[in-house]
């Protein structure tokens, strides 16, 4: 037999067909459906006369359009309460389980799978949206469709997909005070850039990734997209199995037995092969922060921004036309700029120890004066968890309040938009033009140096502060 | 979603020369909150092609009057970023059938071929030809062979044969999509869930 990756072997597992010439049937375990994404599919449905082939392996739950505040009162924009209520429609009439606003299960549907024991290891998942990569943190293979493949899932538990090719991604070592698997990950792209990862799925491994707690596993395969890689996976072990332990949709007894006896069999061959391999040294890796306009453009925070030296054609202009939009000079210090927004939150850094982090940083200082901060917790359940550890007094002392689940300021969808020009230290994803609204300017960064330009106001490296 | 067969489309082609072009480009967030697949194609490139008062940006190629047809001409990693479809929907709907880079991120690809628009693939050297037959001449005329799989700049005589996936072609070409193809398999699939 020949020696398999972990992607080869849930992949394969998964095949239905492989259609002549053409792409695989790939059965789905999982499906988690949003707002924005799913009604034009349910629309498609009905067109063609079609039932929902599995309704119990769906979930879904409504965050991208969300409001923060005020989620008991009706929802004031027309067109977001419409789309949230087709998703209440469409999820009753198909008999699909569905987390609505205010509920207990509520949440961004990347954070609330794993939270519920859904996401489990050797399952496939998809879901609309590219942050779906997520879940492969449990050793999953999970990734984002669009509409068209959402409408597929619904009709057949199938989808067709090419399979894609190979990455691993090596980590070394220990990670150093006030760096996090957010730092990580954001190192990573910039090394190999925001397309570097296209037509792979990656597979992340070594000292410094099993050394990451289950949460900070999601935050690194959630960035997985942002290099192009279809999704990122880390082999489960015994974190990971502690971690879905007693969750609600966790095995129970006997069934518990034989999945563990199944999950622990899911590793990568010793002499598997991948297409490619990319080893890092977690000391070279200091927090992380973006200067430009995609994901792979970040530096170290004590470094420059880069300069133009050496840089040629149009690699030249898309780097000058992106250092206009942020209205930064080549080669400037990053430290010391001044911020205007601070936003903790999204699927990438909404989770329980993300508030953590912030609050034991925060704890005792000063949220400075020129700052708005937006705290959004990824679910009701991490919002209730933050009330039960009484981190709630030590934010508020330092003048920080906390808003109500949902996607939020990550793409602006609902009403937390930046204003135009403004400069954002955010914990989300994608710095993207006019992605946390027009105008919007965004440095992403990890919820520690988040921290630490809301009580500075300006970047600063949270190491000196801590 | 049903589209129009593809077969061989000649037309001029409007030139988008920008880089990592990703999906928030093509369509901001907030267009995403129809229920319907409708209208998108006014919003395509919205904060780029207007501005916030709702006038046209001039210099943007979309509202250049010299540039038209149904090839829209991207730079490198076209399509890169969120996964909504509403991008290949608003290409679409505004009226492109084709979209030239030499770069696609994976998904926007995936969702174009899954509406009826067509991701060409073609090398640096050749991407840069295309551009400069429309600076030349802002109605240069292209012509997008499918079935011959092949990429002709008509005013040079220059082509280049791209890559599609057969299964995917055939799909083009009649107008079918993932879905009949599915729901035809059902057997199968329920046989596989009980394997
Ligand atoms: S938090 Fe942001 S990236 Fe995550 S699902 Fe919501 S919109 Fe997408």
């Amino acid at each position: 037999m020949t020696a398999k990756t972990l992607f080869d072997k849930i992949w394969d597992a998964h095949v239905v067909k492989q259609v002549e010439d053409g792409p695989n049937v790939l059965y789905i375990d999982r499906h988690f459906i949003h707002e924005v994404t799913s009604p034009v599919a349910f629309l498609g449905l009905k067109n063609r006369g079609l039932p929902v082939f599995r309704p119990d392996k769906t979930t879904a739950t409504p965050d991208h359009n969300v409001p923060t505040i005020n989620q008991h009162l009706s929802v004031k924009d027309e067109l977001s309460r419409h789309q949230l209520e087709m998703l209440k429609t469409n999820c009753t009439e198909h008999g699909i389980v569905h987390h609505d606003l205010g509920s207990e299960g509520h949440g961004i549907v990347h954070i609330i799978g794993p939270e519920m024991g859904l996401t489990q290891p050797g399952m496939d998942i998809v879901c609309g949206d590219s942050h779906t990569s997520t879940h492969g943190a449990f050793g999953a293979i999970a990734f984002g469709i669009g509409t068209s493949e959402v409408e597929m899932v619904l009709a057949s538990q199938c989808i067709m997909q090419p399979k894609p090719k190979k990455m691993k991604i090596t980590v070394n070592g220990k990670i150093g005070k006030g760096v996090s698997a957010k730092d990580i990950a954001l190192y990573i792209i910039s090394k190999i850039s925001a397309s570097g990862g296209t037509g792979y799925f990656i597979e992340y491994a070594g000292s410094a990734i099993t050394g990451l707690s289950m949460e900070g596993r999601m935050t690194l395969c959630n960035l997985s997209i942002e290099s192009g890689a279809r999704g990122g996976m880390i082999a489960p072990d015994e974190t990971t199995f502690e971690y879905i332990k007693g969750r609600e949709f966790a095995p129970k007894g006997a069934d518990w037995d034989k999945a563990l006896a199944t999950w622990k069999e899911l590793k990568t061959d010793s002499d598997a092969v991948f297409d490619t391999e990319l080893t890092y040294d977690a000391a070279d890796i200091e927090p992380m922060i973006t200067y430009g306009t995609n994901p792979g453009m970040g530096i170290g925070v004590s470094q420059n921004i880069p300069t133009t030296e050496g840089m040629g054609g149009s690699d030249k202009t898309t780097f000058e036309k992106s250092l206009q939009y942020m209205g930064f000079a080549a080669g400037d210090s990053i430290k010391g700029k001044t911020v205007d927004y601070v936003f903790l939150g999204s699927c990438t850094n909404g989770r329980i120890e993300d508030f953590r982090e912030f609050a034991a940083f925060v704890k005792g200082k000063e949220k400075a004066p020129n700052i708005t901060a937006w705290l959004v917790p990824g679910s009701k359940q991490v919002e209730n968890q933050i009330r039960e550890e009484g981190l709630i007094p030590i934010l508020e002392e330092a003048g920080f309040e906390l808003r109500q689940p949902g996607c939020s300021a990550c793409l602006a969808m609902n009403d937390d938009k930046i204003p135009t020009g403004k400069y954002s230290v955010s914990t989300s994803n994608r710095n993207f033009e006019g992605r946390q609204g027009p105008g919007a300017r965004t440095l992403l960064a990890s919820p520690l140096t988040a921290a630490a330009a809301a009580v500075t106001g300006v970047i600063s490296d949270p190491r000196e502060m801590m | 979603m049903a589209y129009d067969k593809f077969n061989k489309i000649i037309s001029s082609a409007v030139p988008l020369q920008i880089e990592n072009v990703d999906t928030d480009q093509i369509i901001p967030a907030r267009f995403l909150k129809a229920v319907e697949r409708k209208g998108f194609g006014d919003n395509l490139f919205r904060d780029w092609r207007y501005e916030k008062n709702g006038s046209a940006k001039e210099g943007f190629p979309l509202n250049n009057k010299n540039y038209s047809g149904k090839i829209l001409v991207g730079a490198k990693n076209f399509g890169s970023g969120s996964s909504r479809e509403h991008a290949a929907w608003a290409i679409y709907d505004y009226g492109f059938r084709v979209v030239v880079s030499s770069f696609f991120a994976d998904i926007f690809k995936g969702n174009a071929l899954n509406n009826g628009l067509l991701p060409v693939v073609v090398t640096p050297d050749f991407l840069q030809k295309i551009f400069d037959a429309i600076e030349t001449d802002a109605n240069a005329i292209f012509e997008v062979d499918l079935e011959k799989q092949k990429f002709t700049i008509s005013s040079t005589g220059e082509s280049i044969d791209f890559e599609i996936n057969p299964y995917k072609k055939h799909c083009l070409q009649n107008g079918l999509d993932d879905i009949d193809y599915l729901v035809d398999l059902k057997n199968e699939i329920a046989a596989f869930e009980v394997a």
